[in-house]
């Protein structure tokens, strides 16, 4: 509990310490850094924005998840990106030859979009279980595949014109398909099913017997070896697992806002964007919801940045120095915490041999 | 090289060994193949660097501004500086800060990524030919020659003849594709690939040969060893990082200033990865990086000049398949013979059926043979021992 | 600079001044004092042996000495000069050159590289090889030592491993040389040829300093002995006045712990069964050949050997972790087949050579260590029952006197034999039928030691079978009930603890007979 209470402390001050240097940054390049501040600030907290906000750390909290159940065993998926692309595609194609009533067809989508990203983490799983290659390199080579791989597959077989207009996508899902709205036409309902995801994966991975061995693997795993943990069915599953859940990012998208899959109307980059939320929250589902919600804030102001004539691709950039200065500020406190923790520990020692 | 020479008359597919196809190849190599070093230096002094990537999107970007304001000297020495601040990023982070190497790596190529795009909508938009993803084009191009006699050059203002072309229309068989292959490596070379290819045997000797290089291989091998010896490690990383990133920072250089000319957003396309899977594949040498660039260049290079060549290389890997099955049978390699059966009669009946490979497709051609290629290299592979392992001065050990 | 006044003048006539002096040394570290006011004196071209218990201070001494760390308080003297050194490179400087226990040695790197490292001969940063082969291949024959200087060091064995660390520190001048536990991974018979080594160099006018706790050795070959206890000086002897048994009560303080008869029989069941165990290797030479043994019922039989005669990998099969030829059977079950789970399920339990790299997760708590390898007891359904893992954490800790403020603290809080007990706690708690043990007692003090083999005896009474697995042939002797002996894969001889010695232990472990 000590330990959670000064992450979370050296977090806060970390991201304090990361908006100074980015506003150093923005001196540096002629921008006045208070106004852009200002400008977040001010547009960030109306009521509307509170709504926007959450729409936007839905997929966030997704993908954070995804990538932290791989951190947890110390596997890198970097794979996220490739993962989800891929899941919305299926997903959404497979909604439209399905007839189901409403709440079994919209299960079904989300059944197919985590099965279908674990398949595509599993080929990742495979070549390192099976060639040893390291999985940072391999899914991010699958990344690309998948963008190929997808692009192929939409144009050749599940594309539909039918609709008219610029921005082609698959066969709209029929409404027993489509995720009803939690506040109408702003955000839906998968908000929740990312909180449940949260929480569900707090259980397992923190309290069940499967967390543990995972756990265990990612401490150590030639210990985890040789006290009976197979390592290979556990990167397969973890890997697998953390695909499942990537599969999820788009659905929002996908089943909440365009009714179906089309390049250009469901969003890229939660990837990437997935693995720097769930390193400010730590890999922890409280850390990663709060993380992602910051996140979230920053980027429902970016529209009104632009107006206001600053680049909005600044809050990206505010983004990744936050997550750079975060890490380093943990890494650097938690072993100060260590160190302070073994010298506690050792005068507690002290104390009961001299009592002795 | 017969089989290549023999493939090439049968399907009549010139594109496989022309000059045109191996110029374009060569160029195409040079990135990779400076990612690939810039890998090796990191690697070698004992930090992972993921964030290759980001360095080269670093050096795309300050290259190209540095090319558009000043020339395309000068954009090679910003490309260069640009990717060197990316170094001392991941220096800091991992060498002062200890945080773990790909965490670094991964921090940095998003950083690169937005940081340019921010730093482009500040500088470009609005001027001629520059937008949020793309800069104006740059002033004037990097020069360009011949090699004398052989391919046409010019010595003290005389063109010489051009052999190797003249080899290379005979379309003879294997001495045709000498003189494709020797003018395609010849011919409209850019000083930037003669330099990127010098680097070459110039770490190999910086490496192995000076104290520097061995107290720097030293500090990836065992830092601990070192630095009982009284070696600096950290003050090393520090270095070797700054060269590595200045290496990848030249690669994205090479990009933005040699193979077009301009920054375009996403110029990189993942070829930081790539080099570091030559990396793996060369066995941590820099004549392997070498040659597992040129094979990553010729996959890109035929993709790119004559994609209807795909179909004749999938002969072609049929034929070098057959070839290594029946070396294999012979060297009675269980697991082997296996594989190149497979790989034989996978690119046999590709060739067959498959007439043209859809584009989007081809498009995944560099990043499955990266794939394809750590699969198959993964034998006797000798990394820097404690690559990757966090070293902190002093404590116990 | 200032260190090269130390260096001693040929024809000094101030001989009698000691080469090295120590006065007053104290260091602590973080939560423990390791050295209190030492003091010591060191004649030239002797071998002065430093002994005591792990723990004891000697190595942080040593690297005081080395300049790796600062004295909080007291003052080095070389050749008489008071200095200070403050980096490995300023002792070396002064001529002091330390041969560390675990060898520091960049695998890939080769033997020249290795010797030359920090002291590289150049000309404007370029390497002058020729040069520096020439000067190393001087040195080694100077010492009798014949070794190829283009090998990387991972094509080498122990013995020349430690031989490179010695050409290392004489090619940067070395005249004294410190040796840290030099004999610990040494065979009787190569340690007869370190002494020749170190005899010559001694001849040729270097001072040794050798950290040993193998009394026998030290009496045997140094010249003067100071014992060090708890951090502080005991006592400095020379080897005529005194005894083992005397060194050792000097060492711990008190008497030592004997051995003792046992009081049960062994079983009549068997256990563990072993046979033609080979594990198939991708080198040349199979590192398991054609093991066959049988462990009884309440019995214990120990397996001397060198390390990396095959003894990690016997292991490993027995455990399941790799692919073998022969069976092996558990409670005279066929085991081959099964997982480390299931061997594990069967009552199989396992104390890993090294704790850090196979047994524990150091930056968990102490309970959930605990629970590595038994979640399945100690959790209810899918869930782990965290109460009841406390609680078995918290009988281990207290039958087996794991020191620790409580169970909920990070494992790399505990010293080094706190965590070996844990280690061995956790093993034995759950009372299995057959225990391997791979050296329970490594690197932790005698204290501790006795009490991971009263337990160890304790459960083999209760009827618990053991494979010992150790190098340590006291331990071999005193807790086995037959010994096996393993080189080069294979057994090489059964012999009766009662009437065999480290002599002829040494022996057949070496290939010899």
């Amino acid at each position: 509990m000590r330990k959670s209470l000064a992450t979370l402390g050296s977090s806060l001050g970390a991201i304090f310490l990361a908006l100074f240097i980015c506003a150093v940054l923005l001196l540096v390049t002629g921008k006045d850094p208070l106004a852009a501040y200002g400008k977040i600030l001010e547009t960030g907290f109306t009521s509307d924005k509170f709504v926007e906000m959450l729409k936007r750390a839905t997929p966030l909290i997704f993908s954070a998840i995804a990538v932290a159940i791989g951190f947890k065993m110390n596997l890198f998926n970097i794979g996220v990106e490739g993962q989800y692309l891929f899941a919305a595609l299926i997903a959404a194609e497979m909604g439209t030859h399905v007839s189901l009533p409403a709440p079994l067809h919209v299960l079904f989508i989300l059944v197919v979009a985590m099965v279908s990203g674990a398949a595509w983490a599993s080929i990742a799983a495979f070549l390192k279980i099976v060639r040893g290659i390291n999985e940072v390199i391999s899914t991010i080579m699958l990344n690309y595949i998948a963008l190929s791989f997808i692009q192929w597959l939409f144009e050749t077989f599940f594309r539909d014109d039918s609709d008219g207009g610029l921005n082609v996508k698959t066969t709209k899902i029929a409404p027993s398909g489509r995720m009803p709205d939690l506040v109408h036409d702003r955000l839906n309902g998968m908000f929740i099913v990312a909180l449940l995801v949260a929480f569900v994966f707090w259980i397992v991975v923190f309290r069940s017997r499967f967390g543990f061995r995972l756990r265990a693997s990612g401490l150590n795993p030639i210990a985890a070896r040789t006290a009976g943990i197979p390592a290979s069915r556990m990167i397969l599953v973890a890997l697998m697992l953390s695909g499942a859940v990537a599969g999820l990012v788009a659905m929002p998208a996908v089943i909440g806002d365009v009714y179906g899959y089309g390049p250009s109307a469901i969003a890229t980059q939660y990837g990437f964007a997935g693995i720097a939320v769930a390193l400010l929250g730590r890999n922890h589902p409280l850390g990663i919801v709060g993380a992602a919600m910051l996140f979230g804030f920053l980027d429902s102001t970016s529209a009104e940045l632009q107006l206001s004539g600053i680049p909005s691709s600044i809050v990206k950039v505010i983004q990744a120095i936050i997550v750079l200065v975060v890490v380093i500020v943990n890494e650097a406190s938690s072993r100060r915490y260590n160190r302070r923790t073994a010298e506690r520990a050792a005068m507690a020692l002290k104390s009961l041999d001299a009592r002795l | 090289m017969a089989i290549i020479s023999t493939v090439r008359l049968w399907t009549d597919q010139d594109a496989l060994t022309s000059s045109g196809t191996i110029g374009t190849a060569l160029r195409l190599t040079v990135p990779i193949l400076l990612a690939g070093m810039a890998g090796l230096w990191a690697e070698r002094c004992g930090v992972i660097n993921i964030g290759i990537e980001g360095m080269m999107i670093f050096g795309t970007w300050f290259g190209a501004w540095g090319a558009w304001q000043f020339g395309p000297w000068v954009g090679l020495l910003f490309a260069i500086l640009g990717g060197m601040f990316g170094g001392l990023v991941h220096a800091v982070a991992t060498v002062r800060f200890n945080i773990d190497q790909v965490i670094s790596g991964v921090v940095i190529n998003l950083f690169a990524f937005f940081g340019v795009r921010y730093l482009s909508e500040l500088v470009y938009v609005g001027k001629p030919g520059g937008g949020i993803s793309q800069s104006p084009p740059q002033k004037s191009a990097l020069p360009r020659f011949n090699l004398p006699i052989l391919s046409g050059g010019e010595i003290a203002g005389w063109k010489s003849p051009d052999f190797l072309g003249w080899l290379e229309s005979q379309r003879w068989f294997i001495l045709g594709d000498f003189g494709g292959i020797g003018r395609g490596l010849t011919h409209n070379l850019s000083w930037a690939t003669v330099i990127a290819i010098i680097i070459v045997p110039v770490s190999a000797w910086a490496l192995w040969r000076t104290r520097f290089g061995l107290r720097l291989r030293s500090s990836g091998e065992s830092p601990v060893a070192a630095e009982s010896l009284g070696v600096k490690v950290n003050r090393l990383r520090y270095y070797g990082l700054l060269i590595s990133g200045g290496l990848a920072g030249l690669a994205g250089g090479t990009l933005s200033i040699v193979a077009s000319s301009y920054y375009r957003q996403g110029q990189t396309a993942g070829r930081g990865f790539i080099g570091l899977a030559t990396m793996i594949f060369g066995n941590w040498r820099p004549s392997g990086i070498l040659t597992g660039a040129m094979l990553f260049g010729y996959a890109e290079g035929i993709k790119l000049v004559a994609s209807d060549s795909i179909t004749a290389l999938f002969l072609f890997i049929a034929a070098i398949s057959a070839v290594f099955f029946i070396y294999s049978v012979i060297r009675r390699k269980r697991v082997q013979v296996l594989v190149t059966l497979v790989a034989f009669i996978v690119s046999a009946i590709a060739y067959r059926t498959i007439d043209t490979v859809p584009e989007s497709l081809t498009q995944s051609l560099p990043y499955v043979v990266t794939l394809i290629v750590l699969a198959t290299a993964n034998q006797r592979l000798r990394p820097p021992a404690m690559a990757g392992v966090p070293f902190r001065p002093g404590e116990p050990h | 600079m200032q260190s090269e006044s130390v260096r001693p003048k040929l024809n000094s006539a101030t001989d009698v001044v000691n080469v090295v002096e120590l006065t007053n040394i104290s260091k602590s570290f973080p939560g423990v004092i390791a050295n209190r006011d030492i003091s010591l004196q060191i004649d030239r071209a002797t071998i002065h042996a430093i002994v005591g218990e792990n723990g004891a201070g000697k190595s942080t001494l040593m690297k005081i000495l080395y300049g790796l760390h600062q004295p909080d308080s007291g003052t080095i003297a070389i050749n008489g000069v008071v200095t200070q050194f403050k980096s490995p490179s300023e002792a070396m400087a002064a001529g002091i050159g330390m041969v560390h226990q675990h060898f520091m040695l960049a695998d890939n790197l080769t033997v020249l590289e290795n010797i030359i490292l920090g002291s590289e001969p150049t000309k404007y940063g370029v390497l002058s090889l020729g040069d520096a082969r020439k000067r190393v291949k001087d040195l080694a024959t100077s010492i009798g030592v014949e070794i190829d200087l283009d090998l990387p060091i991972s094509d080498l064995g122990v013995g020349q491993r430690q031989r490179v660390e010695i050409l290392k520190v004489l090619f940067r001048g070395a005249e004294i040389l410190v040796l840290d536990e030099p004999t610990a991974v040494l065979v009787p018979q190569e340690v007869d040829e370190l002494f020749v080594n170190l005899r010559k160099l001694v001849a040729n006018g270097t001072t040794i300093l050798f950290i040993s706790h193998k009394l026998d050795e030290v009496l045997s070959i140094s010249d003067q002995i100071t014992v060090i206890r708890q951090g502080s000086t005991v006592a400095t002897v020379s080897p005529k006045s005194v005894d083992r048994l005397k060194l050792a009560e000097l060492m711990v303080g008190s008497d030592l712990p004997s051995h003792g008869e046992r009081t049960t029989k062994v079983g009549e069941k068997i256990l563990l069964s072993v046979r033609n165990l080979t594990v198939l290797a991708k080198a040349r030479k199979n590192p398991v050949q054609n093991v066959s043994f049988d462990i009884f019922e309440s019995e214990i039989i120990g397996i001397a050997g060198v390390d990396g005669n095959g003894q990690f990998e016997l292991c490993e099969a027995l455990l399941g972790l790799v692919d073998i030829q022969g069976t092996v059977e558990l409670g005279g079950k066929d085991a081959s087949n099964l997982n480390v789970r299931e061997r594990l399920d069967q009552g199989l339990a396992y104390i890993p050579f090294d704790r850090h790299r196979e047994g524990l997760m150091l930056a968990a708590s102490l309970w959930e260590n605990g629970l590595l390898g038994h979640e399945a007891t100690l959790s209810r359904g899918p869930m782990i029952d965290v109460k009841a893992a406390r609680k078995s954490c918290r009988e281990i800790i207290e039958r087996f006197g794991v020191m620790t403020p409580s169970e909920l603290v990070p494992a790399f809080v505990l010293s080094g034999g706190n965590q070996q007990k844990l280690v061995v706690g956790r093993n034995l708690a759950n009372t299995p039928k057959v225990l391997i043990a791979a050296h329970p007692t490594r690197g932790i003090d005698v204290g501790a030691q006795a009490a991971v083999w009263k337990e160890i005896r304790r459960s083999r009474d209760a009827g618990m079978s053991v494979l010992l697995v150790s190098a340590d042939l006291e331990e071999v002797l005193g807790l086995s009930d037959r010994i096996l002996v393993m080189f080069d894969g294979e057994i090489s001889a059964e012999l009766d603890p009662k009437s065999a010695t480290p002599q002829i232990l040494g022996k057949y472990m070496t290939g010899m007979q």
